[in-house]
């Protein structure tokens, strides 16, 4: 009995200072928002991001940090941005666990102008007007007092990625010229995916997801989710129906893989070849770069997309108030986002830049990737014919909403009509109040 | 009163008074720190929960708060997802905890025999309760993968058809419930073999004595020796059941649980309303509603087993 008892204070004392640690880490870590500064004046600065911003993996944070030798930049990233936003809207509101630079997509902005304006800095006071910016971009962020709550980092001209080793399995032409001329429209990509079904290995869908094609169709619209006078428009708007029935129509001829995005399934297919094309968002690239990896190099090809045009994300930086280094963060933001960078982020990340000043730089730049392709060419092509998007507070929420009801379309043999009412009855739950 | 009691004090004779408040106060001393814990961390949150749920209050604007009386509670009962989650947390409480204790019976009667390595067995039967249950959902997640997994794997190599174990509404509900079922079986399979080791061996004796099989034993001995065991189980699984959050959360890694809700417990629920969609006082809402069933619960579990022993005596 006696030795027992031994072990069990011992194990009740391991326990008690397991705990202490676990507590001494919790405000180690809660405290440690970017102070951890010795008196030799270094300065650490957290930034946490969504998906792949291509910083760390394009060198520019080891170039910033050979820059200021008295800086160290960290970086945390979670892939889905929902879940992104999730933690962010925990932190804004308990105020703690901020890193000194957070990104926001472009899909949030909106909600943050009006219901978190005071949260963030405003940049313009540290000097950061986004005047360099494509107007739109700029003038999202930018609150009607004027304040700049953030500083636009790269804008999303969609063109579709395609496997040219799947393509030329199945018999279709692989030249990127001719691609887009025969998926100039949405009905197009749908035909020659008939064409490619007919002939492909089982198991090979022509794309990812129907909601990768429904976002990138919505996303040719100047007028989505919401109008211009923030009306909800996402259950009328007859854009948003045609990239439904376009989408549902991919789900009835079986060309969808049916992966959802951003999940480990839908990573580990990049490079198993699960799927020959994908709507692919200029950041897309970086992404598929990172998924695929080595392996896949020349494999994939890239093709003006249908249309020619259309805005799928594209991203902000911003300095939430609780920062102890506003000042140092607006330096790095300042320096990421200036034009110089954003063209390297594009040579070799594929994120397109928004500074007009990049754009002009990146015209001829090619992607050894992707077998060469002229990737400054076909995104600023669709760069150029891209509608100012109106933004909605929602559009983030409807955007899920929609994503989960083609899910159920494709993975549960839900009928349309049937998803398209759970849709409605998502964006209402979520937003009712 | 304080002679009284200081009269049942060996040493009355001096100082009574004093020594009579100090022995009446020190015991409420002692279990002080807990009642002083519990209203801080237990019973104050409880009550500001109750507050919160009848205001309207966003997570964006959480200084802000609107009185709304009980419309949260109202609404609640008009919203389709609050029912399916209700439906959704009764049937994986089902799936998951009939077969978990079946199973833990079974277990613990086998582990109730002689055997040799008697005690790495039963250390083994912890080791899924101690693992984390974020790691044991996402390995199960793994197996359950629709193209990667393993089950489909081997349902496929006997020709089988394989199933998406995440967006089918009985395969993602078994999918949850088994994560639950590997966590808990070896844990109240211990249980019960403690209960078994309480039942007299003469019993078994006796019954053998008059012939009864190994099963009769197990039939008319164990499982009636057993029984205040076995109600404390279906009391703790219950509670367990209705509160089931981690395992569906970290399933698809989803608050929603799964493209059509279709395995969205009432502790998702919560968590959606007020960490996915920001509505704090719904979500405290949901709180109440859920601990008041979970009281509602354990009340009806109690009466029922009091009932049992009153028609077994």
């Amino acid at each position: 009995m006696r030795p027992f008892r031994a072990h069990r204070s011992t194990a009740a004392l391991g326990a008690g200072a397991l705990a202490a640690a676990l507590l001494l880490t919790a405000c180690g870590s809660s405290g440690s928002a970017g102070s951890k500064d010795a008196a030799d004046g270094k300065v650490t600065i957290t930034v946490d991001l969504f998906g792949t911003f291509g910083f760390k993996e394009s060198g520019l944070y080891d170039e910033y940090m050979k820059l200021h030798p008295e800086v160290t930049v960290k970086q945390t990233d979670t892939q889905d941005e929902g879940q992104y936003w999730q933690a962010l809207q925990t932190k804004l509101a308990g105020g703690g666990g901020l890193a000194d630079i957070q990104g926001l997509e472009v899909g949030r902005v909106a909600g943050v102008l009006q219901k978190q304006a005071d949260k963030f800095v405003d940049l313009k006071t540290l000097g950061i007007t986004n005047e360099d910016l494509v107007a739109w971009k700029g003038a999202a962020v930018k609150t009607a007092d004027g304040k700049v709550l953030g500083a636009g980092t790269d804008i999303g001209p969609e063109a579709i990625c395609y496997r040219t080793d799947l393509f030329k399995a199945a018999g279709l032409p692989t030249d990127r010229t001719e691609l887009a001329a025969k998926w100039s429209t949405w009905q197009g990509y749908l035909d020659l995916g008939k064409q490619y079904a007919a002939k492909a290995e089982a198991g090979n869908a022509w794309t990812d997801s129907a909601a990768g094609m429904f976002t990138a169709e919505v996303g040719q619209q100047k007028v989505r989710y919401a109008d211009e006078s923030g009306k909800a428009v996402y259950d009328s708007n007859p854009g948003v129906k045609t990239a439904w029935a376009d989408a549902t129509k991919l789900v009835a001829d079986g060309l969808s893989a049916k992966l959802p995005q951003w999940t480990p399934e839908w990573n580990k297919a990049f490079s198993t070849g699960k799927f020959a094309t994908l709507s692919c968002p200029a950041w897309m690239i970086g992404y598929i770069k990172g998924q695929a990896g080595d392996a896949a190099k020349g494999k994939w090809d890239i093709a003006a997309g249908p249309g020619k045009t259309g805005n799928w994300g594209g991203s902000y930086l911003a300095v939430p108030k609780t920062s102890k280094h506003q000042k140092e963060a607006a330096e790095l933001i300042k320096w990421l986002t200036a034009k110089e960078q954003q063209a390297t982020l594009f040579t070799k990340q594929g994120s397109f830049p928004s500074s007009t000043g990049a754009q002009a730089s990146i015209k001829a730049v090619k992607d050894p990737y992707f077998n060469d392709a002229p990737i400054g060419e076909i995104f600023s092509e669709s760069a150029a014919n891209m509608p100012a998007q109106v933004l909605g507070t929602d559009d983030g929420v409807v955007g899920k909403a929609f994503t989960d009801a083609l899910g159920e379309v494709e993975r549960t043999n839900t009928a349309p009509d049937a998803a398209w009412k759970h849709a409605m009855d998502n964006i209402k739950k979520a937003n009712g109040s | 009163m304080a002679t009284t009691s200081a009269a049942r004090l060996p040493a009355a004779g001096t100082a009574p008074a004093r020594r009579g408040r100090t022995g009446r106060i020190a015991p409420y001393g002692f279990v002080a720190p807990f009642f002083v814990l519990f209203a801080a961390f237990g019973l104050f949150p409880l009550l500001y929960t109750a507050y919160v749920s009848l205001h309207r209050v966003e997570l964006q604007t959480s200084d802000r708060m609107d009185w709304l009386g009980l419309q949260n509670y109202t609404r609640l009962l008009d919203d389709p997802f609050f029912w399916n989650a209700l439906r959704n947390t009764f049937t994986i409480g089902v799936l998951s905890t009939v077969p978990q204790l079946l199973m833990a019976l079974g277990l613990a009667h086998l582990l109730n025999y002689k055997l040799r390595g008697r005690s790495f067995f039963r250390v083994a039967m912890l080791l899924p309760y101690a693992t984390s249950v974020a790691a044991a959902t996402l390995v199960f997640a793994q197996l359950f993968g629709r193209d990667y997994g393993l089950i489909n794997w081997v349902l496929s190599t006997v020709g089988l058809n394989p199933v998406d174990w995440q967006a089918d509404t009985w395969a993602s509900q078994i999918g949850v419930s088994t994560v639950v079922t590997w966590r808990w079986t070896g844990y109240n399979a211990l249980i019960y073999l403690a209960g078994m080791q309480a039942i007299p061996g003469e019993l078994y004796e006796s019954a053998a004595v008059d012939g009864a099989s190994r099963w009769q034993q197990f039939r008319h001995v164990t499982i009636p020796g057993l029984r205040p065991t076995i109600v404390f189980t279906v009391v703790v699984s219950t509670i367990g059941a209705t509160q089931l959050f981690g395992e569906p959360l970290l399933y698809e890694g989803n608050a929603g649980g799964g493209i059509s809700h279709q395995y969205q417990t009432l502790g998702l629920y919560l968590y959606e309303q007020g960490w996915s969609f920001f509505h704090l006082g719904r979500a405290a809402a949901v709180a109440w509603v859920m601990f008041l069933l979970i009281v509602l619960l354990a009340l009806l579990n109690a009466a029922i087993a009091a009932r049992r022993n009153r028609t077994d005596r």
